[in-house]
């Protein structure tokens, strides 16, 4: 799914400059912790998150995530646009709280980039 | 509303593009064509409509002993031609108070000048005053795309000298070495080591996949040191061809039971830290998951010292990967 839809789907807003608008997303997961998304998360997804700060930025260019969506209309500071501009990766802002902006991109067909927690594998 | 809007255009506004910023670098000599076909002033209108016809001209300079003297277009010649006054000389329909730009200027002087005046060209004049060139919108929006280009291939380059240092540098045992300052408390610059290591791995030629999990077990490092140290400590990488050996320690103040830490999910961390979504007790877990060894050697009151190595011997596509 492209980036592009995925702003539409949840009535989202854009806050980088970004280049790439149509991006393929090949799927989501939702944390607002990120440990969790560092142990679990594929790459090419993109994170849905209530944390707002520049760490969910440097997380996400470390695991390889696409974009990131910040739901229930939370706005990050400058300096995490500024850093999300520079690694390329698109922040979204959305008014939909998590569950609910989960729910649509999943009715939408978009996969979870989450793996499940496999209690023997660690 | 129009509070967030307000924020979003005040962000736009600071923020520049990396086209934007080029039109600031690139000089207009760079972008302008060089090679100019101009007239003399006392050229007939009748010859003039001639070459305009033949070369396709839409306007030229006019140039005296090398220096500018005005501009004519086709709408000049088309008056002339009205006024049925063939046998004039240029210099009687050219427009004589011309706009320039300067060759040193750079690219952004030109575009405001184009959006000031709505004309489609330019003459680019040196500090002498001579005629060296003409400008236009479509001579900047290519050199920007070249610039652009350039960039890309400059990276490119970045990254092919980087992976080839190990073969250029000959020695009994070659490696790169990496240090990092972490200080105590430094949320605001959390992860910036991370990611200078994560992009050297690339640009030294590792595998997305490598980079993606020494990125991700050393930035759950950095983060620890961050969080949890007295002072702060250090990361160490050390890259060599056949492994990388991360390194993360500090003075202070010690795990007190390292194998409770080593848990899933057990953390100390206070309710403040796991408000900035740190603390969920997966750090050392996560670290053992993504590096091939790990070892956490830790005192109350002596420090910690967390090793992590990541063999890259092992070149058929491994079968470790994050996933």
């Amino acid at each position: 799914m492209k980036i592009n839809r995925i702003v539409e789907l949840i009535n989202g807003e854009l806050l980088t400059d970004n280049k790439d608008y149509k991006k393929e997303i090949a799927g989501a997961m939702g944390a607002d912790l990120m440990s969790d998304v560092l142990a679990s998360i594929l790459p090419e997804a993109v994170l849905l998150t209530g944390l707002c700060n520049p760490q969910v930025v440097r997380t996400a260019q470390i695991a390889d995530i696409r974009a990131i969506i910040f739901v229930r209309g939370k706005y990050p500071d400058r300096e995490t646009i500024r850093i999300a501009n520079d690694e390329n990766i698109p922040l979204i802002t959305t008014t939909y709280g998590m569950f609910e902006a989960c729910g649509i991109l999943h009715e939408a067909q978009l996969p979870s980039l989450e793996t499940p927690t496999d209690k023997n594998s660690i | 509303m129009t509070d967030k809007d307000s924020i979003i255009s005040d962000e736009n506004i600071k923020q520049f593009t990396r086209t934007e910023e080029l039109a600031y670098e690139l000089r207009i000599h760079e972008v302008m064509t060089g090679d100019v076909h101009y007239l003399a002033p006392d050229l007939q209108i009748e010859k003039a409509l001639e070459i305009f016809r033949k070369e396709r001209f839409s306007g030229a300079p006019v140039v005296r002993d090398g220096k500018l003297v005005g501009l004519i277009s086709i709408e000049d010649l088309i008056r002339a031609l009205r006024e049925g006054n063939l046998d004039a000389e240029v210099r009687d329909y050219m427009t004589a108070e011309v706009v320039v730009v300067h060759d040193y200027d750079p690219v952004v002087e030109a575009l405001k000048t184009f959006s000031r005046t709505k004309f489609g060209r330019l003459p680019v004049l040196d500090n002498q005053e001579n005629l060296v060139g003409i400008i236009t919108k479509g001579d900047i929006s290519n050199g920007l795309l070249a610039a652009l280009q350039r960039d890309y291939e400059a990276e490119e380059i970045i990254r092919y000298r980087a992976s080839h240092l190990f073969e250029d540098i000959v020695s009994h045992r070659t490696s790169l070495i990496l240090r990092y300052e972490i200080r105590k408390g430094d949320f605001i610059h959390g992860g910036n080591a991370s990611s200078n290591i994560k992009r050297a791995l690339l640009r030294l030629g590792a595998s997305p996949q490598i980079a993606r999990r020494c990125g991700i077990a050393v930035y759950e490092a950095e983060m620890n040191l961050i969080i949890h140290t007295t002072h702060g400590g250090t990361l160490r990488i050390e890259i060599e061809p056949h492994k990388i050996t991360m390194e993360a320690y500090d003075d202070g103040p010690g795990i007190e039971d390292v194998e409770q830490a080593m848990k899933p999910g057990f953390s100390t961390a206070t309710n403040e830290i796991r408000e900035m979504g740190f603390g969920a007790g997966m750090g050392l877990v996560n670290i053992k998951r993504c590096v091939d060894e790990m070892r956490l050697i830790s005192s109350k009151d002596r420090g910690t010292n967390l090793y992590m190595i990541m063999y890259l011997d092992d070149k058929d596509d491994n079968p470790k990967t994050i996933s």
